[in-house]
Order: C-alpha cells, then sequence, then structure tokens
C-alpha cells in the first residue's frame, strides 16, 4: 500500500464468510426482483392493454365469425361456452412470452452480469421472473373473465370449481414460463426470444381442441391434440368450469405443468449459472 | 488481512474452441490502481468475470480480498463492486428504485438502503433526476449511476470494466475525478481500458494484455521507458513521402503520414535526421518533440492501434 493512501485508514465494513444465502434472504431476494419485474407493468399500464389485444381478436374471431359454424360437440352447451377456457389456456400460454423477452433483455442489457456480482440468491434472478410473470398472468386471466362474461360466456359449475380453474391455467401458465426461460437464456436480445417463441406455440394451442373439437381432425393429428399439455389444460378448465368432460382431465393439467417444471426448471437454473 | 487485494494465479478460460484467457497472473496491492490494458476480445473482460465470480474460471486461482473466487463466492461478492461497460442498470425503474434494489439484493436493511441511495444520487448529482425513470437518462448520466450500484456498501475492492467506452470528454473527465476520489479513500480498483490515457491518468500499474497473455507489465513510467527517451515526430505531406522517410530515417514507428525516431543520442539524432531527409530530397510539412506515450508502447507490443481516446 502506498504512503499517499494510507494517512486516513479506510473504513470498509467487516466481510461475513458464511458461504449461502439462508432461506429468508432467498425469499426476500426474490420477492424483491418479483417487486422490479412488476414495476414495468405499475409503470407503463398500457402494456397490459396490449397483452390483451391478440386474445380480443380471438374471442371477436371465434365468437362471432367462425363460432355460428362451429359445433361445442356436447349437447346444451353453447359454442362461446366451450370456446372462452380455450382462449384463457391460450392467453396464459402467449403470456410466457413475457418471461423469454424479459430475460433476454436484461442479459442483453448485462442486468444479469451485475445481478450475478452480487451475494444474492441464485435463484432469485429466474423465480422473481417466473413469479412476476404468474402473478401477470392472474391479472390478465380475471380480465378475460370478465371480457367472457361480456359476450356471453356462461360457467355451469359453483364459484369453487370456476376459481379452481383459475387456478389450474395459472399453474399451466407457471409451467410454461420456465419452458420461456430456457428460450429467453438461450438466444441474444428480445426480439429473438420472440421469433423463437412463435414456432413453439402455434402447435401447442392451433393443433389443439382449444377452438374446435378434435373429432373432426384426421387421427395423426387428432391423437397429437387430444393428449398434449394444452389440450389436456384446456379440458381440465372446462371440466371445473362447465362440467362437461371427467374431472380426470384436471389431474392431468396438474401432472403436465408439474412435469414440465421439474425438467425445465433445473435446466434453466443450469443455464442462467453458465451463461 | 492480507496486503494483496486482488491476485489471480495462471487464469485460464476457453469457450468452445477460443481461448478467451490463456493464462494470466497478476496482483494489485491494496489501495491501488491496476489498469489491464488490451484490444477488444484480448480478455480484459473474461478476466474481469472470472474474477467477480460471474464466470468460472476453467484453470488457475483467483483471490479477491483473500476469499477464493471459485469457492468462497459469497465472500467475494460481499467485497467487490462491478460496474461494466453496459450500463447495467433498469431502465424502467428511477435512478432510486436501482440503488435501492441493488442495495436490498446485496442484503442490507431498507432504511440503510435508502439512505445510502440519497448520499450516492447526490454524490453523483443525480439528486434532480432521481424519482425519473433511467430510460430518460443521459448516457453519462446512466454511468454514474451504474458505478453507484457498484459502491452501494462501501466494497473495498472495486471492478470496473471499461467504464468510459462511449462517453462523451466532459463526462470522462467527471468519471476519472470520481474515480480519483474513491483511491484517495483507499479503496482497490481493477479497471479495464482500451484508452492509454485513461490508464496513464488512473493506473498505479498498468498490465497489458493481448490474445489472453500477459505482453508487459509496470508503472506508465516503466512501460514508456522501455521505447527509450524522446521521439522526434516529423510529418509529411503524404505517404508515401513517410514511407521513403521511414526508410531513409531507419524509423521505430511510422502510421500514415506520422514517422517518429527515438532521440537515442540527444540532439545529434536530430541533426543527423534532417541532414539524412536533406540528402533524400525530403521536406517534412512538421516537426515535432514528444515523449513516448503509452500508445507507443502498445503499438509496439501489441502490433495494433489502441481505441482512440476522443
Amino acid at each position: 500500500m502506498n504512503t499517499t493512501a494510507s494517512h486516513q485508514a479506510p473504513t470498509f465494513p467487516p466481510i461475513s464468510t458464511s458461504p449461502g444465502v439462508g432461506f429468508g434472504w432467498a425469499v426476500r431476494d426474490t420477492m424483491a426482483m418479483v417487486w422490479r419485474n412488476l414495476t414495468m407493468l405499475r409503470r407503463v399500464p398500457q402494456l397490459l392493454v396490449f397483452a390483451l389485444v391478440q386474445p380480443l381478436i380471438f374471442v371477436f374471431m371465434f365468437r362471432y365469425v367462425f363460432g355460428g359454424a362451429i359445433n361445442s360437440g356436447s349437447a346444451g352447451v353453447p359454442y362461446v361456452d366451450y370456446l372462452m377456457p380455450g382462449i384463457f389456456v391460450q392467453t396464459v400460454t402467449f403470456g410466457a412470452i413475457n418471461t423469454a423477452v424479459g430475460l433476454a433483455e436484461d442479459k442483453n442489457k448485462g442486468l444479469l452480469e451485475r445481478l450475478k456480482s452480487l451475494p444474492m440468491s441464485r435463484s432469485a434472478v429466474l423465480g422473481g421472473r417466473v413469479l412476476a410473470d404468474t402473478a401477470r398472468d392472474v391479472v390478465i386471466v380475471v380480465l378475460m373473465l370478465n371480457i367472457g362474461f361480456l359476450v356471453g360466456f356462461n360457467t355451469h359449475t359453483n364459484v369453487v370449481k370456476v376459481i379452481g380453474g383459475v387456478g389450474l391455467m395459472v399453474l399451466f401458465g407457471f409451467a410454461i414460463c420456465w419452458i420461456f426461460a430456457v428460450i429467453g437464456l438461450s438466444v441474444s436480445n428480445g426480439e429473438a426470444a420472440q421469433a423463437a417463441a412463435f414456432p413453439l406455440l402455434a402447435p401447442l394451442t392451433f393443433a389443439s381442441n382449444a377452438f374446435v373439437p378434435t373429432a373432426s381432425m384426421p387421427d395423426w393429428l387428432a391423437w397429437w391434440a387430444d393428449r398434449q399439455p394444452l389440450s389436456v389444460t384446456v379440458r381440465g378448465v372446462r371440466a371445473l368450469m362447465l362440467g362437461t368432460e371427467p374431472t380426470d382431465y384436471v389431474w392431468g393439467s396438474i401432472i403436465w405443468s408439474l412435469a414440465i417444471t421439474l425438467v425445465l426448471a433445473p435446466i434453466a437454473v443450469r443455464r442462467f449459472r453458465n451463461s | 488481512m492480507s496486503p494483496i487485494a486482488i491476485e489471480a494465479d495462471g487464469l485460464r478460460k476457453t469457450f468452445k474452441d477460443v481461448v478467451a484467457v490463456d493464462h494470466i497472473s497478476l496482483a494489485v496491492p491494496r489501495g491501488s490502481v491496476l489498469g489491464l490494458l488490451g484490444v477488444n476480445g484480448a480478455g480484459k473482460t473474461t478476466m474481469v468475470r472470472m474474477l467477480t465470480t460471474v464466470l468460472k474460471p476453467d484453470s488457475g486461482k483467483g483471490l479477491v480480498n483473500g476469499f477464493d473466487v471459485v469457492h468462497q463466492q459469497q465472500a467475494v461478492r460481499r467485497s467487490i463492486g462491478l460496474a461494466g461497460q453496459y450500463a447495467a442498470v433498469d431502465e424502467n425503474l428511477t435512478g432510486r428504485e436501482n440503488l435501492v434494489l441493488v442495495g436490498r439484493l446485496n442484503h442490507m436493511a431498507k432504511p440503510a438502503a435508502r439512505e445510502r441511495s440519497t448520499e450516492l444520487l447526490d454524490q453523483f448529482r443525480l439528486t434532480d433526476a432521481a424519482d425519473r425513470p433511467v430510460r430518460t437518462y443521459s448516457g453519462g448520466m446512466r454511468r454514474r449511476l451504474d458505478l453507484g450500484a457498484a459502491l452501494v456498501t462501501h466494497p473495498p475492492i472495486l471492478f470496473l470494466d471499461e467504464p468510459t467506452t462511449g462517453l462523451d470528454p466532459s463526462s470522462r473527465l467527471d468519471l476519472w475525478a470520481v474515480i480519483e476520489g474513491l483511491v484517495s479513500d483507499g479503496t482497490t480498483v481493477l479497471l479495464t481500458t482500451q484508452y492509454l490515457e485513461e490508464a496513464d491518468r488512473l493506473a498505479d500499474n498498468i498490465v497489458v494484455i493481448d490474445g489472453g497473455l500477459v505482453v508487459a507489465e509496470g508503472t506508465a513510467k516503466q512501460l514508456k521507458s522501455r521505447l527509450g527517451d524522446t521521439v522526434i515526430e516529423f510529418e509529411f505531406r503524404s505517404p508515401a513521402d513517410a514511407a521513403h522517410a521511414a526508410d531513409v530515417l531507419g524509423s521505430v514507428t511510422s502510421a500514415g503520414t506520422i514517422v517518429r525516431v527515438v532521440m537515442s543520442e540527444g540532439p545529434n539524432t536530430l541533426r543527423e535526421a534532417l541532414n539524412r531527409l536533406e540528402t533524400a530530397g525530403l521536406v517534412p510539412g512538421h516537426v515535432a518533440l514528444r515523449e513516448p506515450t503509452l500508445d507507443d508502447v502498445f503499438l509496439t507490443l501489441t502490433g495494433s492501434a489502441s481505441g482512440d481516446p476522443s
């Protein structure tokens, strides 16, 4: 140390040598990141409106343009009731693009690098992102539910089951966010994330029973459209909100969501650590 | 407390087939400033990323504040501040919110984080803009905020990765003054730069790296003395004349229309040079004497030009 610098003893705080981040701090770090990610929505509320544009177009097209020509496939169930659970699940699925774009932008701007140099919990960065996007899903689903009521959607069960249906799609949205976390960490910026998302979303949302019954599809397509996770979730939501499907699909959807999360979350975490 | 704040011993990092850092060792005494100098792609940022625990080295050892960068990552993170070349602040948060967030993620209590943020905003002349979203800030303001974010916890060791790249000259001078202030308070700084002027002004010691290897190290004075004494600089009207003159003079370096000759034998060198030019029928448009700069060192060592400081 040179002599000119030592005329005043530097007063730096002592450094703790404890190796990890305690559970309490991990929770607080995650909450801090959730707050940070949601601030964008509070500050730019138009983003929420933009998020509703696409589902509204789908509601208009399928409810009023194509709807008259489509049969719900269940006696006594108007097409609008069949359609809306599909729209809801499609909305949370597309909403997960936000996770990919958010993470890719944070990476691109060097923010992930700064966060990695802080003594914060490693899992809080991804956890904070996914939980914030899940909270956003809840808001959007509730708005869409009300829009559904405006265009004539009716539930045929009870309040508890309808809330259960909301919970089922939010859980599914949470799981899909982990897929998009992996995508967001694998591309270089927000636009690339957006471009990478669509080819994945199209077969999931359109080759499904979200808008039309699978009975009219060719066998090979119907095979996929009946089994893939989005269809299973839509059927689960119909089971809870309309009572037209067996409750097996509720469990099927929960299993799909948990399986996707258990496989993709560790991959996302590894990708974050190594990026 | 170890007298060495930052120590690297044979650090190495490869990305697929590209060797980013081949084998770099360096030591930064407490309270001093090390300038890590190199062109883009020399391995400067990779070095910083390894020493700040952002990236795990393939081999070699790094100690920061006495803590191992691989096995004691949390202690290293609590010891450092990092400000990067991208001004890593959140555009949608206000300046104040950015600082408080970094304080919270450093596990400071909320009131302490708030108090410290106010202090830093004041120190960096951002008080008026404190509650505006960062996306309304100028480049210089962002950099100041970014540096402020690195200082929230009063870290004893600071890593600055090209802190002034892309800044206008007055913002650069501004940031230099801030860094000098931190150093006079005892902070240890490792600074990467492509600007020799910056290293010359701020760094006690300089390590020049190229292709992931150390090619020279020492104080600015020592590095300059490698090139000997004063240099005579002749400027010609055309590159062809300059090339001809370089031939006649046996010049050390030439670039464009400028030819430099080391004044190894005092005034006699100048007389000799002018005689030779006259014999060859070459008339320089301009003649100047100057002390060797780090630019000369850099050119000689790496064979490529450094970034232009303005």
